[in-house]
């Protein structure tokens, strides 16, 4: 189907974005790659009269070493955060990622930010986002405000932003020393949203014992998860005395609002999932210990 | 509404058309340009038989309103073969490999491998089978067409 009739805007910079957004309302939205809007639009399952098109702001492109860490513009298409050698650097959790978010058509168009405004649970970035502790630079029409992921992705497809507000930026601590990354997932077909995801980064200290760890979980709930109690229980431990099966195991036990849908019972996900998290923290760790080995 | 005014190049050729900020790029080509090579399968992003060029880079024409690509350089399926209708290498090898029966998709795969290829002139099987994952064909299979890339890889680096 063909969307329904709206006007064009393309800012030119984040203050006449915002401004257009509060003058315009609740008819107005953010385009950005419009790899989820776009299908949204065409499906009639949503219409706005107005389209803010973020992608020509300047301010939104590039991606910066910041304080050790990598700060991303919210319009970096996925293509470009995949092969970005700052990303590979301070986040590579997000450069593993990247070759899982849908085809490789769908990521020459789709913006990091569009995936992390849009918040799906089933989505590769925002669970790098939480894991990650990336912190959002928004824009309102009275000034700026940063916000961590944690509170950020609010519910299902939503987020702590107001509907005059946008994102800017997203800036991605380094992780330093001895670290090791992985993601595992399981989608029916390739580039298909996962059934269930998890994305783990792991740091080791000289003696093997896990000196931080961070396990961001796809499909598993309303939003992006993040077990801290698991992560928690493992810090301190020595590495060769944990059993990835229980790190799996511990990540789904404080999970509340697994999902069940066509495509697999709350039941289901929460077994695939587990598995996934054994599988990643496994790779973590074999990737960790290959860094500068004590 | 207000209609917007859109100058693009289209294989090359400059086209500018008023229209409203709802055509697809798709739609764009299809109907302003009348270049039909380009189909739509869904027209929400998922079979890939709308894939174009935009600046080089593969993209669903199904998932851009024609307004944003403004000022960009668009190849579709016609713009990849030589001038006199001589099939480009990867069109041959669809049709050496029996890649394809009814057409539908083709214009789709021809695009997206033809980007795949330039980027990754020797792709492992594996890279193949992801790249062609994107694109849906609803009747002739998948073996034909992957024998295809394997066919116009082994050709572009003979050249
Ligand atoms: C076939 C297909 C398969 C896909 N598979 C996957 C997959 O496996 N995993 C995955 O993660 N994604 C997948 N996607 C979605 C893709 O990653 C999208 O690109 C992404 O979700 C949205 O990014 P976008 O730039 O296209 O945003 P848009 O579609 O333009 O926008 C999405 C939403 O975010 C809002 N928004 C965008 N930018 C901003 C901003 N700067 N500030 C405030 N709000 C903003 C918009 O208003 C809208 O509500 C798939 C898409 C398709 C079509
Ligand atoms: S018509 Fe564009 S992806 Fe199907
Ligand atoms: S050749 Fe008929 S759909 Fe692919």
């Amino acid at each position: 189907m063909k969307p329904a009739a709206f006007d064009y805007h393309a800012p030119g910079t984040v203050e006449e974005a915002v401004a257009l957004l509060a003058e315009l309302g609740d008819d107005a939205k953010v385009l950005a790659g419009g790899q989820s809007l776009i299908p949204m639009l065409a499906l009639r399952l949503t219409a706005f009269d107005h389209l803010v098109d973020v992608c020509r702001i300047p301010e939104l492109q590039g991606v910066q070493q910041r304080d050790g860490g990598v700060r991303i513009g919210a319009a970096v298409r996925h293509a470009q955060v995949g092969t970005s050698p700052e990303v590979a650097a301070a986040a590579p959790l997000l450069t593993l990622a990247t070759p899982l978010v849908g085809h490789f058509q769908i990521r020459n168009r789709g913006t990091l930010g569009g995936a992390i405004a849009h918040a799906d649970p089933a989505a590769e970035y925002p669970a790098a986002a939480l894991a990650l502790d990336a912190t959002m630079d928004i824009a309102s029409p009275t000034g700026r405000r940063t916000l961590t992921a944690q509170e950020f992705f609010t519910d299902l497809w939503t987020t702590a932003m107001e509907p005059d507000e946008m994102l800017v930026g997203v800036t991605f601590p380094a992780w330093g020393g001895r670290s090791g990354f992985a993601v595992e997932e399981f989608a029916r077909r390739h580039g298909d949203y996962a059934i269930a995801g998890a994305e783990v980064a792991v740091e080791l200290d000289e003696t093997d014992r896990v000196r931080r760890c961070a396990i961001g979980l796809v499909a598993l709930g309303p939003t992006p998860e993040r077990p801290r109690e698991a992560e928690a229980e493992l810090v301190g431990r020595p590495v060769s005395e944990i059993d990835p099966a229980e790190v799996g195991r511990l990540a789904m036990a404080g999970l509340t609002a697994v999902t069940s849908d066509g495509n697999g019972s709350a039941d289901y996900r929460r077994r695939v999932g587990a598995a996934m998290v054994a599988r990643a923290w496994t790779r973590a760790v074999a990737d960790a210990s290959t860094e500068g080995a004590a | 509404m207000s209609d917007v005014q859109v100058e693009l190049t289209v294989n090359g050729q400059a086209r500018t058309a008023t229209v409203q900020p709802r055509l697809t790029l798709a739609d764009f080509l299809r109907e302003e340009c009348r270049l039909t090579g380009t189909h739509l399968g869904c027209e929400h992003g998922v079979c890939g038989a709308c894939t174009v060029l935009v600046d080089g880079e593969a993209v669903r024409s199904c998932l851009v309103f024609a307004v944003q690509a403004a000022g960009s350089e668009v190849t579709t399926v016609e713009g990849l073969g030589g001038p006199d209708g001589e099939l480009s290498p990867v069109q041959a090898a669809l049709r050496d490999c029996h890649g394809l029966q009814c057409g539908f998709c083709t214009p789709g795969f021809v695009v997206s491998i033809t980007a795949f290829l330039r980027d990754n002139p020797r792709p492992t099987d594996q890279e193949t089978r992801e790249a062609l994952s994107g694109t849906l064909c609803r009747c002739t299979g998948y073996q034909g067409i992957l024998r295809a890339v394997q066919q116009a890889a082994g050709a572009e680096t003979a050249r």
